[in-house]
């Protein structure tokens, strides 16, 4: 996109050139619309369960915002020559996430093609003051991971069918979650920057916090919420392609403390399929985003702290340093 | 002659897979895995280690070369349902009562434990039972055959903060109650002292 040049729109609040997900654009004082789209290749075997994880996904990057989903449209591409009673399942799956997010579907459009493909195009609203980005964490924040890691490993280790059942199900109970409790915990904090964690694994999107706030991110291996089988399933090499290329953008400006097994820095900058919100709180609004979570059945883990203004680099320890000067 | 496992073109996981396959069929021995990107070097490399075997990975100008020897000695046993069994010791001493026969019920335990297989996989010890893998502690010596023989030994590392105990980890790795319940909860069996 870097080559495309895009006339700029003084209403448009959020657009290509902070990484957020979503794009932003006030309508009047009180209200700005997210527009977002997403759409994946199955990594379950389960047609209703893909639905369901995809329709997540798509919907995470409203919320991420802090925005509130609206209306849907269903991106489909399906192989004329399966069954329809598997795309009828997989929109069945997706239609149980739209209507857990009220929002409402308002159509959508299918393609042909060699193989099925599902997401949605979603617009949601928001009040222009209350945007949450990426760029604006602070130094002492706290930040906090509303999901496990692993679900990219374990998308790998179905395809090889080297994942137990549990696992499998563990995995797509964890993607299939909407984002909206923690949405709901962010706003009645009154968070300001969050982000949600997906295609460049837990590193790169906390990386774009780093860099749009211009901050050093210091990050805890020991509290990393792990899903079931992800660190056997990691050490045998079942990490996707992507975890790589995240490690070759990023390793540069991330360090790691020399005891941090191999397979945990893997699991950093593996991909995540629909994973959870990472959210920087102040530490005056700890305590208070802490009984939201638990008011509303998130579970959160607290995984590392915004140390340093100005320097933008991710330092990886086993658990908090305290002093800790860049 | 070495068995060959031609991976090139393929897509993760299946170099993976095709390896899996491979070192299955062959009890002791070589075989070379040839793909033809980084993201299947390290992965099969990752699977061959994580199964004990040595690597080597040689480039050439068709593809990677990727040496892997297993031993019959290190050949790391199949993942069966008994690896997913928890013991889990709450207690420095074990039952309720007298602290004496606590002491040497627990020793008797783990020398018990030392003789007999498939009970479990992990040992995960919690509250004061971390002292029995820090140091002084009475039952190290069975704790550390058992880790010798493949066990896992865990220690919470809230107890050990708790009680002073976190440099003085003698056995195993420390864990964390989100690691804790996960093994308990995908255990065919936990066993609680």
């Amino acid at each position: 996109m870097n080559e495309v040049k895009v006339k700029p729109d003084p209403r448009l609040l959020v657009g290509f050139d902070r990484a957020d997900d979503a794009g932003v654009f006030k309508l009047t004082e009180n209200i700005a619309i997210i527009q977002t789209v997403d759409f994946l290749t199955p990594m379950v075997d389960d047609p209703f369960l893909f639905g369901q994880i995809a329709a997540a996904n798509a919907l995470s990057d409203v919320y991420a915002m802090g925005g509130e989903p609206l209306t849907v449209m269903n991106i489909v591409c399906f192989p004329k020559c399966l069954d329809l009673r598997v795309l009828q399942e997989i929109i069945k799956g997706g239609l149980t996430k739209i209507e857990e997010a009220g929002a409402t579907l308002v159509g959508g459009h299918t393609v042909d093609d060699t193989e099925p493909k599902y997401g949605l195009s979603v617009t949601g609203v928001i009040d222009p003051a209350r945007v949450v980005s990426n760029a604006c964490a602070r130094e002492g924040d706290y930040l906090y991971l509303t999901k496990p890691l692993g679900s990219g490993i374990v998308s790998t280790a179905i395809k090889g069918e080297m994942a137990s059942e549990l696992v499998v199900s563990r995995a797509a109970n964890s993607m299939a979650t909407l984002n909206k409790a923690a949405r709901d915990a962010m706003m009645r904090v009154g968070i300001e920057s969050a982000t949600d964690v997906t295609g460049f694994g837990l590193l790169g999107h906390t990386m774009e916090m780093a860099e749009g706030s211009g901050v050093a991110i210091e990050l805890w291996s020991e509290a990393l919420p792990v899903l079931t089988g992800v660190e056997e399933l990691a050490q045998m090499g079942l990490i996707p392609g992507g975890a790589y290329s995240n490690r070759d953008y990023l390793k540069d400006r991330i360090s790691f403390s020399d005891e941090i097994d191999e397979w945990i820095r893997d699991l950093m900058y593996s991909p995540e399929t629909s994973g959870g919100l990472v959210i920087a709180v102040t530490p005056e609004r700890k305590a208070d985003l802490e009984r939201a979570f638990k008011e509303l059945e998130v579970k959160a883990a607290a995984v590392g702290r915004v140390k340093n203004a100005g320097r933008v680099h991710i330092k990886v320890t086993r658990r908090e340093q305290n002093g800790y000067r860049s | 002659m070495d068995t060959v496992v031609d991976a090139r073109g393929l897509a993760c996981p299946h170099p993976v897979v095709l390896t899996k396959k491979a070192l299955e069929n062959i009890s002791q021995g070589s075989i070379v895995t040839l793909v033809d990107n980084q993201t299947a070097v390290e992965n099969v490399r990752k699977f061959a280690k994580s199964q004990g075997c040595d690597v080597e990975v040689e480039e050439t100008r068709e593809g990677y070369y990727i040496h892997i020897e297993k031993t019959a000695a290190e050949t790391r046993a199949d993942l069966s349902e008994f690896d997913t069994g928890v013991i889990l010791i709450t207690n420095q001493y074990l039952g309720q009562g007298d602290i004496e026969l606590g002491r040497t019920l627990m020793k008797s335990f783990f020398f018990t434990l030392t003789q007999m297989n498939g009970v479990a996989g992990s040992i995960i010890f919690m509250n004061s039972g971390v002292a029995l893998t820090t140091q002084g502690s009475e039952v190290l010596d069975h704790i550390l055959s058992l880790e010798q023989a493949g066990m896992e030994i865990l220690s919470c590392g809230t107890c050990l903060d708790y009680y002073n105990l976190k440099n003085q980890l003698m056995a195993g790795k420390v864990t964390n109650m989100f690691t804790i319940l996960e093994k308990m909860a995908a255990a065919y069996k936990v066993i609680t002292l």
